[in-house]
């Protein structure tokens, strides 16, 4: 192995491109013209003329020895950069920005801690699929190996969960490095990319532009899928008798939700989602079954079970969706669309593979299915289970507030544009189940990793790009449990700071609840180290940081409170002390069957 | 902030407000509804590659071994990236081996993996997916495969152990007074049979590089290589 350090294209293939140009011409080629990339005189400014040329319109860190030269070069730049209190709140906040604006998000922190700090943040989007480039400090390359001060081997920790990682290796190529990494990280199936800079390589000299940020050969696959792949897909959706999509999270990140739609639409066909894959299709459509899974509605659990088709879209079948492999669709042929080769048959075994860009695949499907499927039958059978399941909760007046009432509070309140984040936990639960989620980029939660703390980051990263976007009318609502809110809330500070309007609504239930819940189903209701009765009174730690703060006992407070955050422009954090007890029901045992899901407690 | 929704006659607090005393839901109530075992449940199931199964036939795969062959670019980490990989996933890799091609900035790595069908295919998918693997493939079932093994023995009986050195092709190195070190080549039978007769000496070290293999005649050994000389490019990308 060489020891030369990452030097994505070859220089000389470069130059020889540009002479030949420059004959055929006659005119001196400037390689930057076309994306802007401006004369640099160090690494820094050539890491930062890579990314406003690659399209990065807002940075999330924090800064620190390693990475000054870059922040040093930052201050001249077009490029917003929202300081965080915390690394682990930067790399949520890109990675939510990332999804709402479907734009790669970016973060950066230093090296050594600040770079450990970033970990769970790349983990989560790795999980999730979401394009994200962290870009983090590094000592000096002669220092490298040496356990110098602040030295971490980012790249070795960080290997594992990136879809690519770089060491920078020079002032002249980190330019061209960091433009790929960009790319790379929203090339074919999405997922985060970090380039580790050196400090010696962001000081140095270097008068050498970046070129066009493009991502590395291969990565980029082919969009369509194999046209007689598609064809045999298609006769088998005309047959089939109870046909079932299953939309995922690439639908959303494909941007293929149009298309999505027309397909189902097209021949009747319900549908299920995934939970990465809220939103994709309108919860309040006729065909809609909302989504499957452990927390998933039974009749979309049912649905699946029962399906002979299952017309899966960029989805990874994870084991919260599937429950045990062995029941998952135990009747159904299944077509998986899919941008990355690696995920057919890795779950679950695909009778169909359609390897392609989901817009670009579900459009051909639709141009290749000659008669749909006659699925009257099947569709009363869903809507008889629709009425014999639905989500609901019981509300007798003397009990304390359920917290599914608050969810239902605030999306009666708000437009369907609204965008939720939210923590890890029943309150997620709760909101991805209660809220009618009709457009996609508009849920944002931690779903692969499931990581507690992602919400206020996450709405902090949301409301960024909303406001990027010009969409500031949109409202930005977390939900949060108590537990999660905790470990993430110092970025309350950053949402004051930068005026962010932004409503968090803590579903607090003393508990982190959703281990109680399992410890009452699982453990003998043995409570260890899931009661959290030494909660802070977060109204007056919500003031205490500039924000507007509420607290919520009972049913009568609820919808002035939700109106009077929503009013406030600028961070509100409403406490809503919940019923403690309540648990989140429909469940699938881990592992278990999802047609034998558990309606209520004591079927658990 | 959300003026539009919550001002004009916007329903949505009214509603709210007409719930402030919450009725106890018109729909079923989850202790109304039938339970787990009272609905209806397919007959089909799934293995555990998540492959449909006839009910009578509980198809599983059988693992075998697999010879994968990649061609990569020679940056650094390559070789943690695609061993970690292969880990991180729960395939036991039984040997890796690593070497420069004809290529400059090109390497092969020669794995070989004890799996089942779907297993071996995921691997090479997951490889294939790695920025630096530039091809991946399984080697067809007739490639030459050949390991170098180093052993050391006691030398107690140098012409004994001269003599199975040179019935299995092998080669003295190293000669001393105590010991005696033999370097052997061949597929893994040959070597594993050396083994078994050098055993007798008293075997003080070993040291086996794993296989490394090359497809016969003008097969490509990773998929869409081209048979390259020094310099030339040998992928399909290229
Ligand atoms: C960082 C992290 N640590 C631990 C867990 C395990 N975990 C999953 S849910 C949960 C409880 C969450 O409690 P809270 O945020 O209060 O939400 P609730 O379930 O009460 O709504 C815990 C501890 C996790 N998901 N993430």
């Amino acid at each position: 192995m060489s020891d030369t350090a990452a030097q994505p294209r070859s220089d000389a293939d470069e130059s020889d491109d540009a002479s030949a140009d420059a004959t055929a011409t006659d005119e001196p080629t400037d390689p930057d013209e076309e994306q802007g990339a401006g004369p640099v005189s160090t690494g820094a400014e050539s890491v930062v003329a890579a990314l406003e040329a690659a399209g990065a319109k807002t940075a999330f860190g924090v800064q620190g020895g390693a990475i000054m030269p870059v922040y040093d070069a930052l201050y001249d730049s077009s490029i917003r950069h929202v300081t965080m209190a915390h690394e682990q709140g930067a790399s949520h906040a890109a990675d939510a920005y990332g999804v709402v604006a479907g734009e790669p998000g970016l973060c950066m922190a230093t090296s050594g801690p600040g770079a450990t700090n970033l970990v769970t943040g790349i983990a989560d989007a790795d999980m999730d699929s979401d394009a994200m480039l962290a870009l983090t400090g590094q000592v000096p390359t002669e220092f490298v190996g040496n356990d110098a001060f602040q030295e971490t081997d980012t790249v070795g920790v960080t290997r594992p969960i990136t879809k690519h990682n770089y060491f920078a290796g020079g002032a002249d190529t980190v330019g061209d490095t960091v433009g790929e990494a960009f790319e790379l990280s929203r090339a074919g199936r999405p997922g985060p990319t970090l380039v580790d800079l050196p400090k010696d390589v962001t000081q140095d000299e270097t008068d050498r532009t970046p070129g066009p940020a493009t991502p590395p050969a291969g990565t980029d696959p082919d969009p369509n899928a194999d046209q007689e792949a598609v064809e045999e897909a298609a006769r088998a959706i005309e047959s089939a008798e109870r046909p079932v999509c299953l939309f995922g999270g690439g639908v959303i990140k494909a941007d293929a939700s149009d298309e999505a739609r027309t397909f189902a639409r097209s021949y009747g066909i319900p549908v299920t989602t995934t939970m990465p894959g809220i939103g994709s299709f309108p919860e309040g459509d006729d065909l809609c079954l909302s989504w499957a899974g452990m927390h998933g509605t039974g009749y979309a659990n049912l649905a699946i079970t029962h399906t002979d088709c299952l017309i899966a879209v960029g989805t990874r079948f994870d084991d919260r969706l599937t429950g045990g492999i062995d029941t998952f669709a135990p009747e159904a042929e299944v077509i998986h669309v899919d941008i990355d080769p690696a995920e057919i048959s890795k779950n679950v075994h695909a009778d169909y593979p359609l390897i392609g860009d989901a817009g670009r695949v579900l459009d051909q499907l639709t141009a290749a299915v000659r008669e749909g499927p006659d699925t009257e039958a099947w569709r009363e059978r869903c809507a008889e289970w629709k009425e014999t399941y639905p989500l609901t909760y019981a509300t007798p007046d003397d009990e304390p507030l359920k917290p599914q009432f608050v969810v239902e509070a605030f999306d009666e309140a708000t437009d369907d544009d609204t965008i939720v984040t939210t923590g890890v936990g029943q309150h997620q639960m709760w909101a991805s189940q209660f809220w009618t989620y009709s457009e996609p980029r508009t849920w944002v939660s931690s779903h692969g990793l499931g990581t507690m703390g992602y919400g206020v980051p996450a709405a902090v990263g949301a409301r960024v790009a909303a406001d990027t976007m010009g969409e500031e009318d949109r409202d930005v609502v977390c939900f949060d449990g108590d537990g999660s809110f905790l470990m993430t809330m110092q970025e309350l500070s950053v949402a004051v700071r930068e005026e962010l309007d932004i409503t968090i609504a803590v579903l607090n239930n003393e508990y982190i609840g959703m281990v109680r819940q399992w410890q009452d189903a699982f453990y003998e209701g043995r409570h260890m180290a899931s009661d959290y009765t030494w909660m802070p009174e977060f109204d007056k730690l919500a003031e205490a940081f500039g924000a507007l703060g509420l607290r919520v006992d009972d049913y009568d407070e609820v919808a002035p409170a939700v109106e009077e955050a929503l009013d406030y422009e600028g961070p509100a954090v409403v406490d809503f002390h919940v019923d403690p007890e309540e648990n989140v029901l429909p469940m699938v045992p881990s592992g278990g069957a999802n047609g034998k899901f558990a309606a209520a407690e004591d079927q658990l | 902030m959300s003026g539009d929704a919550s001002d004009g006659d916007a329903p949505a607090v009214s509603d709210a407000d007409s719930r402030t005393t919450p009725d106890a839901d018109s729909r079923p109530l989850p202790g109304e509804q039938p339970g787990p075992d009272e609905r209806d449940h397919p007959e089909g199931r799934r293995n555990l590659e998540g492959i449909r199964i006839d009910p009578v036939v509980e198809a599983e795969h059988e693992s075998r071994r697999a010879v994968i062959s990649a061609l990569v670019e020679d940056e650094p980490g390559v070789l943690a990236r695609v061993s970690g990989l292969v880990s991180r996933r729960q395939f036991n890799i039984e040997s890796l081996t690593v070497g420069p091609t004809t290529v400059d900035g090109h390497s092969r790595i020669t794995m070989v993996v004890e799996e089942t069908d779907p297993g071996i295919d995921q691997i090479e998918k997951q490889m294939a997916k790695l920025k630096p693997v530039i091809s991946v493939g399984e080697v067809a079932g007739d490639a030459v495969i050949s390991e170098l093994v180093l052993l050391k023995v006691e030398a107690d009986d140098p012409a004994a152990v001269h003599a199975v050195s040179e019935m299995y092709d092998g080669r003295t190195v190293d000669a001393g007074p105590e010991t005696i070190t033999v370097e052997l080549t061949g597929d893994k039978a040959n070597i594993d049979n050396a083994i078994g007769a050098f055993d007798r000496f008293g075997i003080v070290e070993i040291a086996r590089t794993g296989p490394t293999a090359l497809a016969r005649g003008d097969t490509p050994t990773a998929p869409g290589e081209k048979p390259g000389t020094a310099g030339e490019p040998t992928t399909h990308d290229d």
